[in-house]
């Protein structure tokens, strides 16, 4: 197992690495760095300071050194909008947009998996149907789209829901959450179940597959001739048995979920981290821009990471494999 | 068994060609053939929008700001009739929404048919080169499918900037990686088969062993990933113009009227994001079902 | 008939697959029964409807199969009039059930304890965790698993073939049933391993008194193990009888085929007997006996369905023409 892990680690280590030699070729040949880097309105004086502060008069593998040198050190550039660290920037918007993510999430297994094991047990009842046309439109909406319909019926017509915004927000170790207070719950309702939606769908797919193939296997029909209950097979049986891809899926997905926070923060205006990558597109705050990059793709080798190890304890049989190695 | 032989004995003459059985194989899903004649009609709009729109949007001489912000059925001074109603600068949505598709559509095929392109290529060669080659190529493709696109579509507009040229780049890359995954996929296969062999033996040269047998026999799951990768593409470019990351306002797609109307929803005008969401939507759906029933038809081995 | 004595009465049985192609008539008027402590042979080609009986027996078709008629008296009580919790409660229980292909009876992703306790749990809610896991450590020992305690602990994919159709065996046996029906167990394993099951169930039946139905396609296996034999073909029963009895004095065409098709040492250097032929669609069956298009013996009075009739007492046949003369030679 720690053997599993060890190389596991190596791996997303080398994957950092050569993520961070791409960005820094986006940002440093594809793109000029003295736009990309330098506050527009600075001086030629100011320029000509950043630019040797940068080291951007040096040989490209120097200035990859010290870009890996002050990425490490978590120097990724001062933002020119908020003149504050762009990194610190993006680190205190994660935690909102974690929070959705992860809500949205649990919305698509609470909601996706019990309605993909009912499409599973009888797929030519009509409620199954119903269930697999709601998937397929689900897939096809527009994310952005369905947003402004929500807000548009369940703000602004019926006034249930507040349409922007996080809400009332309480501290819990010393980060700011809103899933713990009625007003946040209630911010948060909309957008996370507009993130979640096409993950929904997903998990429909993933579930309902995977319950029609294990409802034939001959382990459920034994459960069955052992006489435990209805209730018993499907709960532990089957349900063991699908959750292995739709974790593993969902884990992966946790990372597209946190790229499409972008649009949902954007219709709802979630102060999250995908908004501020928005608002920095649109001011061309590079340094904001290259930090969110560095994050998430951090974010994604860890996702991928923990969603191995994951796997390993789920399912017995990968874990047995590598301990023979 | 005996149907068959039966109809067979009945009407000896009828020679049924492969794009018969495909077609006949196509409408046996009524959903999906009546998807294929709305995508039709979607396409016909995109193509002839000027012609048969009942208003130009964008000729300022007759847009009047006096039939700004009309619900869907009102009457101009002119007595053309707003059937979605106009926007707030007075501009009829249906006619928008004509134009709108055509730029929608424009670009999301555009940038399917040159990632097609790019991308078969890429995959033919690291299919029919192997070794060192393959693998750097599938290694980049890898990751960039690790990414979602909406991400590596916001990373490359950000170092590219907007326009239009640049959101086609931008979907072009984003889409490459899925073509060339598919094309080595399935030119793997068929390499090993023996009619390649065959050409082979006939010392014929790689070039024309690659594109007249080798592409020919790689078009069926290459169609149905170009109709699902354009729905995609659509979808995206939607998405980034709402994000107003996308196309310049010049250039009003399906993207940019919605998010017109997200400013002005709040003061309960629905209707326009409303319809333009409704055309993205059927668009976007359409295509899809006949991409799912394409799949269906294409698929080798549901076929006998 | 005194039903009390029988562990198990199946009468005029018959199970349907209503499909969209038609109604197939997997079981079609089976009748039998097993006594205490007996063993039956339940022998017939894949698609003869052997494993259907079985499944109907304990209420387990799945749709669209549905038993559309007969009588299942075990222990003088209707199965089929049961509702779904009764069945239940005696599956696994009272009847159990062991499966073909032992790679894939065990749950994967469940470790063996854990799928032995719920067999136990599911019929016992207020036994203990600790004598539960005792049981199944005693059940695991039954069936000759060595350190138990290890295996409780281990994953299905962690034993081998002979080791978890073992497992599925202990399975079976936890709640001590009065009936244990076999849908041939030993055709996946190895023969060496086969032997060894089959010698395992014997002496099981022989110390507890469990009845047993063992469902198979191969008249050997039968040959040692079982005291009646039920030979079905096209979803009836066509032959039943003492094991002996059958085996040495077939009386239908049929296993008569079957008997002659068996390589076996006196037969070396002969030509093997073949049935003509291949088991018919259970969609599509021949009016009148379902064996006729195969049997050399079939004319104009086989297109009236056969009853059954009783050549020699303790005997039932289905057949027009059946073969009476005790002293004919098999396979002829």
């Amino acid at each position: 197992m720690s053997v599993f892990i060890i190389r596991r680690l190596l791996q997303s280590v080398v994957v950092v690495a050569v993520m961070s030699l791409i960005v820094f070729i986006g940002v440093n040949i594809v793109g000029n760095p003295v736009d990309m880097l330098i506050n527009p309105d600075a001086d030629q004086a100011e320029i000509a300071r950043v630019i040797r502060d940068l080291g951007l008069d040096r040989p490209v593998h120097e200035q990859y050194m010290f870009f890996v040198k002050n990425a490490l050190q978590g120097d990724l550039g001062k933002s020119f909008v908020f003149g504050e660290s762009a990194l610190k920037l993006i680190i205190q918007r994660i935690p909102a947009t974690f929070e959705l993510a992860m809500v949205a999430l649990l919305m698509a297994v609470i909601i996706g998996v019990p309605l993909g094991v009912i499409a599973g047990m009888r797929p030519t009842a009509i409620s199954s149907r119903i269930i697999m046309t709601g998937s397929i439109l689900g897939f096809s909406l527009p994310t952005f789209w369905v947003g402004l319909m929500m807000i548009m019926i369940f703000a602004v017509t019926l006034g249930w829901l507040p349409s922007t915004g996080r809400g009332d927000t309480v501290s819990v170790l010393g980060i700011e959450v809103s899933f713990l207070t009625v007003d946040g719950l209630r911010h948060m309702l909309m957008p996370a179940l507009n993130l979640a939606l096409l993950k929904i769908s997903l998990v429909i797919r993933l579930a309902r597959a995977g319950t029609r193939e294990a409802m034939h296997q001959d382990y459920v029909k034994f459960a069955r001739a052992k006489g435990l209950s209805e209730t018993r097979v499907i709960m532990v049986h089957v349900l063991k048995n699908i959750m292995i891809p739709v974790v593993t899926v969902l884990g992966l997905e946790f990372g597209s979920l946190i790229a499409f926070s972008v649009v949902t923060e954007s219709v709802f205006a979630w102060p999250g981290m995908g908004k501020l990558l928005i608002d920095a597109i649109h001011n061309l705050d590079r340094p904001i821009i290259v930090a969110y990059l560095m994050i998430i793709v951090l974010v994604f080798v860890v996702i991928n990471l923990l969603v191995d190890i994951l796997y390993s304890v789920l399912d017995p049989r990968v874990r047995l494999k590598d301990a023979g190695q | 068994m005996s149907e068959i032989s039966e109809i067979a004995i009945a009407e000896p003459l009828k020679v049924e060609t492969p794009l018969h059985r495909f077609m006949s194989d196509f409408a046996d899903n009524k959903i999906a053939l009546v998807a294929f004649f709305v995508l039709l009609g979607i396409i016909f709009i995109a193509i002839f929008a000027p012609v048969i729109s009942p208003t130009d949007p964008y000729d300022l001489a007759k847009v009047s700001i006096f039939d700004s912000k009309l619900a869907p059925g009102t009457k101009s001074m002119d007595e053309v009739t707003f059937w979605l109603g106009t926007d707030t600068s007075g501009r009829d949505l249906l006619s928008s929404i004509f134009y709108g598709l055509r730029i929608s559509l424009g670009v999301g095929v555009l940038s399917g048919v040159i990632a097609l392109c790019i991308g078969s290529a890429i995959g033919l060669m690291a299919a029919y080169y192997g070794g060192y080659v393959d693998t750097l190529i599938m290694r980049i493709v890898d990751i960039q499918l690790s990414f979602p696109a909406i991400l590596v579509a916001l990373i490359l507009i950000s170092v590219l900037g907007k326009g239009v040229d640049k959101i086609i780049i931008a979907l072009v890359l984003v889409q490459w990686a899925y073509y060339a995954r598919t094309v080595r996929g399935t030119a793997l296969v068929e390499r090993n088969k023996e009619y390649i062999e065959a050409a082979s033996c006939l010392a014929l040269s790689n070039n024309r062993i690659v594109f007249r047998h080798l592409l020919p026999n790689c078009l069926p799951p290459l169609i149905v990933v170009a109709t699902v990768q354009t729905a995609h593409a659509i979808s995206l470019e939607a998405t980034l113009s709402f994000l107003g990351v996308g196309l310049p306002v010049t250039e009003p797609s399906l993207g940019l009227l919605i998010a017109n109307g997200f400013n002005v929803m709040l003061s309960g005008l629905y209707w326009v994001s409303f319809f333009p969401g409704i055309a993205l939507l059927i668009t976007i759906v359409s295509i899809n079902l006949v991409g799912d029933q394409l799949r269906d038809v294409l698929n080798p081995r549901l076929q006998k | 008939m005194t039903n009390q004595s029988l562990t198990l009465d199946v009468r005029d049985l018959k199970t349907h697959f209503f499909t969209k192609a038609g109604v197939a008539k997997a079981v079609d008027g089976v009748s039998f029964s097993v006594g205490k402590g007996e063993v039956l042979g339940l022998v017939g080609e894949s698609g003869s409807g052997k494993s259907v009986t079985g499944f109907s027996i304990i209420g387990l078709v799945d749709p669209p199969g549905r038993v559309v008629s007969g009588e299942v008296l075990f222990k003088g009580q209707d199965l089929l009039k049961l509702d779904a919790e009764g069945l239940r409660q005696l599956r696994g229980n009272r009847i159990a059930m062991i499966f073909q292909d032992p790679m894939m009876t065990l749950n994967p992703v469940l470790r063996v304890d854990t799928q032995m306790i719920e067999t136990i749990k599911a019929h016992d809610s207020s036994i203990s965790k600790r004598d539960a896991l005792a049981r199944a450590r005693d059940a695991l020992g039954q069936v000759g698993i060595p350190a138990p305690d290890e295996r409780l602990r281990s994953y299905p994919h962690q034993f081998s073939g002979g080791m978890r159709q073992r497992v599925a065996i202990a399975i079976a046996l936890l709640n001590k049933p009065d009936l244990i029906i076999a849908d041939e167990p030993t055709t996946a394993l190895d023969v060496t391993i086969q032997g060894q099951i089959l010698y395992e169930a014997q002496k099981l039946c022989r110390e507890t008194g469990t009845s047993m139905i063992w469902i198979t396609h191969d008249l050997a296996v039968v040959a040692g193990l079982a005291d009646h034999i039920c030979v079905m073909y096209g979803g009836k029963a066509v032959e039943q009888g003492t094991i002996d009895d059958v085996l040495d004095h077939p009386v239908h065409p049929y296993t008569r085929g079957l008997l002659g098709s068996v390589p076996g040492h006196n037969t070396r250097g002969q030509r093997l007997y073949q049935i003509p032929g291949m088991a018919p669609s259970l969609m599509n069956l021949p009016q009148g006996c379902t064996f006729q298009d195969r049997c050399p013996r079939a004319d104009d009075a086989c297109l009236i369905e056969p009853g059954i009739t009783e050549p020699v007492p303790g005997r039932a046949v289905r057949c027009c023409h059946p073969h009476l003369d005790r002293n004919e030679e098999v396979g002829a």
